[in-house]
């Protein structure tokens, strides 16, 4: 997989694209990870539009990140999830601490 | 059980066979002309199982995982099989958000989104061997 970020005035939006499963993980983590303490931003939006596969591993990643950030009193987003994504984020309750925009 | 055709692979409890054995399942499920939700929903199934016995079943070190498929007229059954250390508690690992993995970042999610996304699913488990039974089946929607 791969991830790159941007920044929307002081939005940070991560871009996960490609297949985020156990295989890819520990490079999603490491990745943002120093993304999220190098950067200043204050609001962080997961752009899923290329995600093209996300199976219970990704819960995990994102929930670890989630709390990551909110150490930093910022909101997270989600945005373009495909159908399934959707439906892993729907069953976890994900929307709850990360709305869809 | 008949089915109409078969298929066994074998691959090592390795995370880039993730993958790769979600990819196989899929095409092979394609032969039944599945809705593009109804082969996602197959390849995450599969995508869990295979992790299970990746981090579970084997804590990452090395061993077979063995995946029958066979179909008939209108389904798919998808049998996973490890040989790894078993599962103690199967009522308690299948309740969502549980998990015996209290350092990683782990969901505890694998098997609520197997059986979400499939139609069927058993789970037996001894010490040294844990299979995992999943049912897809096509609804012909034309």
């Amino acid at each position: 997989m791969e991830i790159t970020f941007s920044l929307e005035g002081k939005t940070l939006i991560i871009h996960l694209i490609g297949e985020l499963d156990e295989h890819a993980s520990e490079y999603a983590r490491r990745t943002m990870d120093s993304a999220l303490e190098g950067r200043p931003y204050n609001a962080v939006v997961f752009d899923l539009a290329r995600l093209a596969f996300m199976d219970s591993t990704g819960i995990g990643v994102l929930i670890g990140r989630y709390k990551l950030i909110k150490k930093r009193n910022c909101p997270v987003y989600v945005k373009s999830p495909s159908p399934t994504v959707h439906k892993i984020f729907t069953m976890a309750g994900l929307y709850e601490i990360m709305p869809i925009i | 059980m008949k089915y109409l055709n078969e298929m066994k692979l074998t691959v090592k409890a390795l995370s880039q066979n993730e993958s790769f054995a979600r990819s196989v399942v899929g095409a092979f499920f394609a032969q039944l002309n599945p809705t593009l939700e109804q082969l996602d929903d197959v390849k995450t199934a599969v995508s869990e199982a295979v992790t299970n016995c990746i981090v579970h079943a084997y804590n990452k070190q090395s061993g077979d995982i063995d995946i029958f498929c066979g179909t008939t007229e209108d389904s798919l059954t998808i049998e996973i099989t490890d040989y790894g250390k078993g599962i103690e508690d199967i009522a308690k690992a299948l309740e969502p958000f549980y998990t015996t993995c209290e350092d990683g970042e782990r969901s505890g999610m694998g098997f609520t989104v197997m059986q979400a996304f499939c139609d069927e699913m058993n789970v037996q488990s001894e010490k040294g061997r844990t299979v995992v039974t999943l049912v897809k089946k096509v609804s012909k929607a034309d």
